[in-house]
C-alpha cells in the first residue's frame, strides 16, 4: 500500500511575526518497494516533511494517507504507524541509551507491547540483518565505532518490523568505506521488498542507489524524477544551492569540449559505459 | 611540487600578483620545519567499568612527520585510524608516550612553551557547537586574545582581520546559535587566526557539515594558506579536500600507510580502497577508462585533465 | 514549545538600552523588583508601569517577545492567582461551591498578577539586550571585592556564561532526541508517575551522554586557544562607565524616589 502525501502544510509559529512555512503544499505518492532519495539543503523541508510521515508532527492542513488511511483520524494509532514507517535520525547518539546493544534493540519491540520472547526474536533477526557480528550484541552500544553505532540505531527501527524506513542522513561522518558499507546495506533492505527513503546532502551516494529522487525546495517539491531525469535540471539545482554528481559536470564538459557524448550518466560505471562507446566509435 | 591552483578569494579583498607569489615561494626554499615527530607513539589504557586494566592501545605508532612553514598538508584516514590522536598531539593537548613533537622548535612535553606552542599551532575541531564559547561572534573571536593578554584595541583589531579574512564580518554581533554549520565553522577558524598562529590544525573541520558548509570551509582555509602563508594542516576522510595540498599522508592503524602529492596518492586506487579510503571522482573514472583499456595516465585529479588526456586518445 | 523560552536569550538590536554598560541593566532591574514589592497600591504600579513601557520602546525590542516569555509562566501565574482568590480572609464578594471569593483576595491576586508579570518582562528584557557575556562580565565585575574572601568569581561567570550559551543547544537536542525515542514507539505522555518517569530515561541517558561529550569537546578547546583562568587575561570589552550610564543611574534613583513618593502619598480610592 502507497503513502500518499495530498495537499501537506506545515506552518511553524502560526500567528507569531516569527511565522516560517516549513512545507508548502506538498503532492506525493509513494508506492510499495521503491528506493527514493529525498535531497534538499538543511532547512528545505526535508527533514520536516519525513517527520510528518510517521506521525511525529502535526500538519497544519493537508494529510498523509498510510494504507489508505489517513493518519491524522482521531482515532487512528499512531503509535502503530511509527512502527510500520520506521525512521531512523542521522546521530545515533540521540537513541542508543541502554548498557548493551541487544537491550538497546529490544527497545523498540518492547514499545509495541509484544512479549519477551517475540521482542527478542525481532532484535535478533533485526541486529543480523544489519550485519553486526555477535561479539558486539552484549557490548555497551557507547563503544562501538561510528559505523557499527549506526548499525544498531538502524536495527533498533528495523525491529519494529516496518514496511518502510525513513534514514535521516545514515552516512554524515562516516568515512568512504563505511558509507558503502550503510549504503550497501540500505540496498539489500530494500530487496527485501521494503520501501526506503533516503534523506542525503550527497548527490553521488543518492545517483548510485536510489530509483527515484524528490528535490525540496523552501518548503515545496522542487523536482521529482529518476536521477537522469532531476540531474539533468543541475543548473536550477545549483540555482538553489545543491549541485548533481560530479559525474554530471564531467560528462558536461567533454560535451562542451567536442565530445559526442550523451550527458545522462549519473555514475561513474555509466560514464565509463558512455566515454567508452563514444572512444569506440571514433576507431 | 608546488601546482597549486589560486583561489579567487572575495572575502578578504587582497588581490595579489604573481610577482609576490613567486617571491613567497622561492623563500620557501629555505622554509624550516614548523612541525616534526620523531617517533612519535601514543598509548592509552582501556579499563573494564570496575576500572581494571584490560589492555593498551596504540593509537598513534611510531610516526614520522615534518610539515614545513606555509605547506598545505592533508592527514587521510578512515575514521579510527589515528589522525585526530595524532592531530591533539601537534598543539600539545595529548603528549607522547614515547618520542617527541617539535612545533616551530619547540618540544611539546616542555611546560613552559605550552602557551607559546598552542599559541602558534591553533586548532579547529569538528563539531562546530562544542568549540564556540561566546554569545556573540566577534566575542568569541576575541576569547583567544583575551586569554593571551592582549589589550583591548589589538583584540578589536585582530577580531576584525580575523572575520574578514574568513568572510564572517557582517555577521560578527549574531548569535553563533543563528549561523549555519559552515559558518560556524569559519568563525572557529577566524578565532584561532586571532591567536596569530603560525599554523593552524583542523581536525576533521567538515564532517559534520552539508556540502555548500564544506565548500565555504575549505576555501576559506585555502585562502589563508595562499594569501596569508599560514600552515595548514587539514585533517579529514574527504578526497576532493585534499587534491590542492602540497603534501599527504595517509594514515591507518595509527601508522603513516603512505605519503606523497595528491598526485601521487590518488595513483593507487586499490590501495587506499584497502585503507577504507576512495579517491575523487574524477581520478576514479579515469581509473576505470584506463582498466577498461583507455591509455590513460594515473593520478587524474581534475576534470581538465582528464579532457586534455581524452584529447589526445581521440 | 522550546521555542518559546524567551529568557537568557539575547535579542539583537542597535539602542540606547543595548549600549548601556550591563552593570546598570542589572543593578537597575535588581532596584525595578525591589520597587514592585515595596507598596501594594495602584499609584507606584502606574509609575512601574509606564518606566517599563518606556524603557521597552527604548530597547526596539518587540513586545511581543516579552509577551511569549510570559507564556511560560501562565500556569504559575494562574496557581498563585487562585490561591489568592480563594484563600484570602476578608469581605466575602461571591460564593463558589465551599470556596468564599473575598474582596481582599481579588485585590491580592491582581497584585501578584501585576508584579509576576512586571518581573518577567523587567528581567526578560534585562535578558534580551544584554548578552549573557557582557551579563557574567557585569557579574564578576560587581562581585570582585568577594574575590577577597577567596570566592572564584571568574570562574563561577565563566561557568554561567557557558551554560547560558549551551541551553538553547541542549533544548533543541532534547527535541530531537525525544523524537527519535518516539519514532522507537516511546511515549512520554501516558501512564501514571512511575511510569512516566521510568519513560524519562531513554531521553535522559543520550541526553546526559551528549552533556558530557560537550564539556570534555569544550574543554578541549578552550585549552586549545590557550585559555588558563582569570588571570593575565585582557577583556576585549571591558567595563567602562559612560555619561548615559551615569544619567541612568540618576534616572533609577528618580524612578525608585517618584515610587516611595507615590506609595506614601497619593491613594486611588481605597488602594
Amino acid at each position: 500500500m502507497p503513502i500518499i502525501v495530498d495537499h501537506l502544510n506545515c506552518i511553524y509559529e502560526q500567528g507569531t511575526n516569527m511565522e516560517v512555512a516549513a512545507l508548502k503544499d506538498v503532492n506525493l505518492v509513494i508506492p510499495d518497494g521503491q528506493f527514493i532519495g529525498l535531497i534538499g539543503h538543511t532547512g528545505s523541508g526535508k527533514s520536516t516533511l519525513v517527520q510528518h510521515l510517521n506521525g511525529l508532527i502535526e500538519a497544519t492542513s493537508g494529510t498523509v494517507y498510510f494504507n489508505g488511511e489517513d493518519i491524522y483520524d482521531k482515532d487512528y494509532d499512531r503509535k502503530k504507524l511509527r512502527s510500520k514507517v520506521g525512521l531512523v535520525f542521522q546521530y545515533p547518539e540521540h537513541q542508543l541509551f541502554e548498557t548493551d546493544v541487544f537491550k538497546d534493540v529490544c527497545f523498540g519491540p518492547k514499545n509495541l507491547g509484544l512479549d519477551r520472547k517475540e521482542t527478542e526474536l525481532r532484535a535478533y533477526k533485526a541486529l543480523k540483518m544489519v550485519g553486526l557480528p555477535d561479539e558486539y550484541f552484549y557490548q555497551s552500544p557507547f563503544d562501538l565505532s561510528g559505523g557499527q553505532k549506526r548499525r544498531v540505531a538502524i536495527a533498533g527501527v528495523l525491529a519494529m518490523e516496518p514496511d518502510v524506513l525513513i534514514l535521516d542522513e545514515p552516512t554524515a561522518g562516516l568515512d568512504p568505506k563505511g558509507r558503502d558499507e550503510i549504503l550497501e546495506l540500505i540496498k539489500g533492505l530494500q530487496e527485501t521488498g521494503m520501501t526506503i527513503i533516503l534523506v542525503s546532502h550527497s548527490m553521488e551516494d543518492v545517483a548510485n542507489y536510489v530509483d527515484r529522487i524528490i528535490v525540496m525546495n523552501k518548503g515545496s517539491v522542487m523536482l521529482d524524477g529518476v536521477p537522469k531525469d532531476v540531474f539533468a535540471h543541475y543548473k536550477e539545482l545549483e540555482a538553489v544551492g545543491l549541485a548533481a554528481p560530479a559525474v554530471t559536470y564531467i560528462m558536461q564538459q567533454l560535451k562542451q569540449n567536442g565530445f559526442a557524448v550523451s550527458t545522462d550518466a549519473t555514475t561513474i560505471e555509466e560514464a565509463k559505459e558512455e566515454i567508452l562507446r563514444v572512444l569506440h566509435r571514433a576507431d | 611540487m608546488y601546482n597549486k591552483t589560486r583561489v579567487k578569494n572575495d572575502s578578504t579583498g587582497k588581490g595579489r600578483d604573481n610577482g609576490l607569489y613567486v617571491e613567497r615561494l622561492s623563500m620557501g626554499k629555505e622554509k624550516n620545519n614548523i612541525v616534526k615527530t620523531d617517533d612519535l607513539v601514543f598509548e592509552y589504557i582501556r579499563r573494564d567499568e570496575d576500572g581494571n586494566v584490560e589492555g593498551i592501545t596504540t593509537a598513534v605508532d611510531h610516526v614520522d612527520i615534518s610539515i614545513k612553514q606555509g605547506d598545505f598538508v592533508a592527514i587521510l584516514g578512515h575514521n579510527g585510524s589515528g589522525k585526530s590522536t595524532l592531530a591533539k598531539h601537534l598543539n600539545a593537548i595529548l603528549y607522547p608516550t614515547e618520542g617527541t613533537v617539535w612545533v616551530d622548535g619547540k618540544d611539546t612535553k616542555d611546560e613552559d612553551s605550552l602557551i607559546e606552542i598552542r599559541k602558534e599551532a591553533g586548532m579547529v575541531f569538528q563539531n562546530p557547537d562544542n568549540q564556540i564559547i561566546g554569545q556573540i561572534v566577534e566575542e568569541d573571536v576575541g576569547f583567544g586574545p583575551e586569554n593571551l593578554g592582549v589589550p583591548t584595541e589589538e583584540i578589536w583589531a585582530r577580531v576584525e582581520e580575523s572575520l574578514k579574512a574568513v568572510g564572517m564580518y557582517e555577521f560578527r554581533k549574531k548569535s553563533p546559535n543563528r549561523l549555519s554549520g559552515g559558518q560556524k565553522q569559519r568563525v572557529s577558524i577566524a578565532g584561532v587566526l586571532a591567536m596569530h598562529p603560525k599554523c593552524i590544525i583542523l581536525d576533521e573541520p567538515t564532517a559534520m557539515l552539508d556540502p555548500n558548509g564544506r565548500k565555504e570551509v575549505i576555501r576559506a582555509v585555502r585562502a589563508l594558506n595562499d594569501v596569508e602563508g599560514i600552515t595548514v594542516i587539514l585533517i579529514t576522510h574527504y578526497m576532493e579536500e585534499v587534491i590542492h595540498a602540497d603534501h599527504v599522508y595517509v594514515m591507518d592503524k595509527g601508522s603513516v600507510k603512505m605519503q606523497g602529492t595528491p598526485k601521487e596518492i590518488f595513483s593507487q586506487v586499490e590501495k587506499l580502497k584497502q585503507l577504507r579510503l576512495s579517491v575523487p571522482q574524477v581520478t576514479l573514472l579515469s581509473y576505470e577508462l584506463k582498466k577498461a583499456g583507455v591509455p590513460l595516465p594515473d593520478g587524474i585529479l581534475e576534470t581538465d585533465e582528464l579532457i586534455r588526456e581524452l584529447k589526445k586518445v581521440q | 514549545m522550546i521555542r518559546e523560552i524567551t529568557l537568557g536569550q539575547y535579542y539583537q538590536a542597535d539602542s540606547v538600552i543595548h549600549r548601556l554598560d550591563p552593570r546598570v541593566k542589572l543593578v537597575g532591574t535588581i532596584l525595578y523588583i525591589v520597587s514592585l514589592f515595596l507598596f501594594k497600591k495602584a499609584a507606584p504600579y502606574v509609575l512601574a508601569v509606564i518606566f517599563l513601557a518606556a524603557v521597552i520602546s527604548l530597547s526596539k525590542v518587540p513586545f511581543s517577545y516579552m509577551v511569549r516569555g510570559l507564556k511560560a509562566i501562565m500556569i504559575l501565574l494562574f496557581i498563585t492567582a487562585a490561591f489568592n482568590i480563594f484563600l484570602t480572609s476578608g469581605e466575602p464578594l461571591a460564593k463558589v461551591w465551599i470556596f468564599t471569593i473575598t474582596k481582599e483576595g481579588v485585590i491580592n491576586a491582581v497584585f501578584i498578577a501585576i508584579r509576576l508579570v512586571l518581573l518577567i518582562i523587567g528581567s526578560s528584557l534585562m535578558t534580551l539586550t544584554t548578552t549573557p557575556n557582557q551579563l557574567t562580565d557585569a557579574m564578576e565585575k560587581l562581585m570582585h571585592p568577594l574575590t577577597k574572601i577567596k570566592v572564584p568569581v571568574h570562574e563561577i561567570s565563566m561557568m554561567m556564561s557557558i551554560a547560558l550559551r549551551f541551553i538553547p543547544i541542549l533544548l533543541e537536542e532534547t527535541d530531537k532526541i525525544m523524537k527519535a525515542q518516539m519514532a522507537r514507539g516511546a511515549d512520554f505522555e501516558s501512564g501514571n508517575l512511575i511510569k512516566k518517569i521510568k519513560a524519562m530515561i531513554p531521553l535522559l541517558v543520550p541526553l546526559f551522554v551528549s552533556a558530557f561529550r560537550r564539556a570534555n569537546d569544550l574543554a578541549m578547546a578552550m585549552e586549545a586557544r590557550c585559555y588558563q583562568g582569570g588571570d593575565n587575561r585582557t577583556k576585549m570589552k571591558p567595563l567602562q562607565y559612560h555619561k548615559r550610564d551615569s544619567i541612568s543611574y540618576v534616572i533609577l534613583l528618580v524612578y525608585l524616589a517618584g515610587i516611595i513618593a507615590l506609595g506614601k502619598t497619593i491613594s486611588i480610592g481605597m488602594l
